[in-house]
């Protein structure tokens, strides 16, 4: 309110409501809360505009054809701006990865909850330690000791079914959310 | 700066406030020049445009800030990146909306305000510098309005930005290699965007610079009034804080209102549509015409029919500014004082906006010579009748003091000394 001894102005008694409050009182706290809200919801608009925009969202899917992967070979493709690791498993692979659902694993699933076709593996290709991508995708990759993926960051080691078995890594690698749009193609996100 | 009875204001008696204080001075220095600061008590709706300026230069600046993050600062891309921002990003209609034509709102409001100042006489003793400043915060203003403009890569931007670096090729010998410099290279290109960018993201800072001295200048002798009187003391005072910070506020509503009809129901209206076609070197629009706020300069420039006469006579119609105070012999600040110099005010508005009239239209015959006119016009008001209203006008006698009229007279020639009206 007006400074005190800054004004000879004075609130009459008279326009003053019994509990002590005065117009001014009301004018001050609504023109405060109206410049409140609009500066609020102006400021939404600027922080929002950070947020991805709908050419961004509008790429969030990634269609991918695996007629041409042959067993035991592995492809990357990049869905929003990450890579994502298709492979094609060799029925070793698939034996291996059911065989250790059963081993002492740090982020407890079963190969099964991970794929929707045991020979194919798709995965999201970045380390849940802090983002690197591991090896183990071309065929000279170090695959880590348990035959699946190797982050050389920080020595995480991913098996076949891309569980993390050893090293810092909190988490499996991630499985996005895909669909099989027929029996040679899956679409990504 | 504390030429007045300072008397702090409750928050600094606050323990952290005074140790924070005792450290770094700045709630003294908010108290001294945004509080308690004393102010003449008469001032009007016109002193609420330097305020003005300043929010507008935040919102610039903000609203800059953001688009930025989403611009694409090259000949391939940044036609298109202007068009995910209006598409695309979140909000990014408003946020450019609030910038294309905040920039419209800022020359408006700078505008009203060196008018106020000519009106007024606020660039006389002691303002002089006060007045430099903001010529040159007027000056940086438009090298960065122009250079933001060419921005979005229309066809608009890449004519205006041909034409106005093409200036500089009228100077002789140096000329050439001037405008190649500016370009960095043998036309606008990549090259060019990328330093404009790069200066349009920098310049407002800078002006933001000059702003505080501006203020800093303004604060030493403090503001002028509408009677252009010094105030004769604390009578003729009332504290910044809430008087002013009241006005300001009011003020500021009733002009974001009219800033938010243009962005949200007009906000080509004072723009071109043809910077809505993408800028091709090979074809020039039918009839290239600047933003609004440059037209009367663009006039100046056009009324000439030699070239390096034109973009001397239009550099010169800003730099004939900075010798205001002393074309001006009048010892007699305000207007409403001086009845000759009035008319002469009113007739330099009206030179001013038929330049910009003519600087609207094409080159050629009433318009050209409207702008012909007005040029000369607008030259002799600084060099012809300023300094003779100062010796042939009679100016009206002067208040007493600011406290006088606003207070309703009485004893005139006595207010001075007659007792406070309030603790100021």
């Amino acid at each position: 309110m007006a400074q005190p001894g800054s004004t000879t102005i004075t609130e009459g008694e008279g326009r003053k409501h019994p509990d002590g409050t005065t117009r001014r009182d009301f004018l001050y706290l609504s023109a405060g809360a109206f410049a409140g809200t609009g500066a609020a919801l102006t400021g939404w608009a600027f922080i929002h505009s950070m947020n991805p925009a709908a050419d961004v969202l509008a790429l969030a899917s990634t269609e991918v054809n695996l007629a041409p992967i042959a067993v035991g070979q592995a492809i990357t493709v990049t869905w929003r701006g990450k890579p994502v690791f298709v492979r094609h498993r060799t029925a070793e692979e698939i034996a291996k990865a059911k065989e250790d659902d059963k081993a002492d694993l740090r982020d407890p699933q079963t190969d099964a909850r991970r794929v929707q076709k045991p020979e194919w593996l798709v995965l999201v290709g970045v380390c849940t330690h802090l983002g690197c991508v591991p090896l183990g995708q071309k065929p000279t990759d170090a695959k880590g000791d348990y035959g699946g993926w190797f982050c050389p960051c920080h020595g995480s080691h991913y098996d076949t079914s891309g569980r993390i078995r050893r090293g810092p890594a909190p988490l499996n690698l991630a499985v996005p959310s895909y669909a099989f749009t027929n029996d040679t193609s899956i679409r990504i996100g | 700066m504390a030429k007045y009875d300072y008397v702090p204001s409750p928050f600094m008696a606050n323990s952290i406030v005074k140790w924070v204080d005792h450290r770094l001075p700045i709630f003294s220095l908010i108290d001294h020049e945004l509080i308690k600061y004393p102010a003449p008590r008469n001032l009007n709706y016109l002193w609420n445009f330097g305020s003005l300026a300043g929010i507008m230069l935040v919102v610039m600046i903000l609203s800059g800030i953001f688009l930025a993050m989403n611009y694409n600062p090259s000949t391939a891309g940044a036609f298109d990146s202007v068009e995910r921002i209006m598409r695309d990003v979140n909000y990014g209609w408003l946020i450019r909306y609030i910038h294309m034509n905040g920039a419209s709102m800022f020359f408006i409001v700078v505008y009203i305000h060196i008018l106020r100042g000519l009106y007024y006489g606020s660039y006389k003793y002691p303002r002089e510098i006060l007045w430099w400043l903001g010529i040159v915060i007027f000056i940086a203003m438009m090298a960065t309005a122009f250079m933001g403009y060419v921005l979005p890569w229309g066809q608009m931007s890449f004519w205006g930005a041909t034409v106005i670096t093409n200036l500089f090729s009228a100077f002789p010998i140096v000329g050439e290699h001037i405008v190649l410099w500016l370009w960095g290279g043998f036309s606008v290109d990549n090259p060019t965007l990328n330093r404009f960018f790069a200066l349009h993201y920098l310049l407002p800072f800078v002006i933001a610079g000059v702003v505080l001295l501006h203020l800093w200048a303004l604060h030493v002798h403090g503001s002028n009034n509408p009677l252009g009187i010094d105030a004769k003391g604390p009578q003729d005072k009332i504290p910044f804080h809430p008087y002013y910070t009241a006005k300001d506020a009011f003020g500021l509503a009733v002009f974001l209102i009219f800033y938010a009809y243009f962005v949200f129901f007009s906000p080509y209206s004072l723009g071109h549509p043809d910077n809505w076609i993408e800028a091709n070197p090979l074809v020039t629009p039918a009839h290239i015409v600047p933003e609004w706020y440059f037209l009367p300069f663009y006039a100046v420039l056009r009324a000439v029919p030699d070239k390096l006469g034109g973009v001397l006579l239009m550099f010169g119609a800003i730099v004939i500014l900075f010798l205001l105070p002393w074309l001006d012999t009048s010892r007699v600040r305000s207007a409403r004082f001086r009845p000759v110099y009035r008319v002469f005010f009113w007739l330099f508005v009206i030179c001013c906006l038929v330049l910009g009239y003519a600087g609207s239209q094409p080159a050629e015959g009433l318009p050209l010579i409207l702008g012909q006119v007005a040029t000369i016009w607008y030259f002799a008001h600084f060099l012809v009748f300023l300094p003779l209203l100062g010796w042939f006008e009679r100016p009206l006698p002067l208040p007493a003091s600011i406290a006088e009229p606003v207070l309703g007279g009485g004893k005139s020639g006595t207010v001075a000394a007659s007792k406070p009206m309030e603790k100021a």
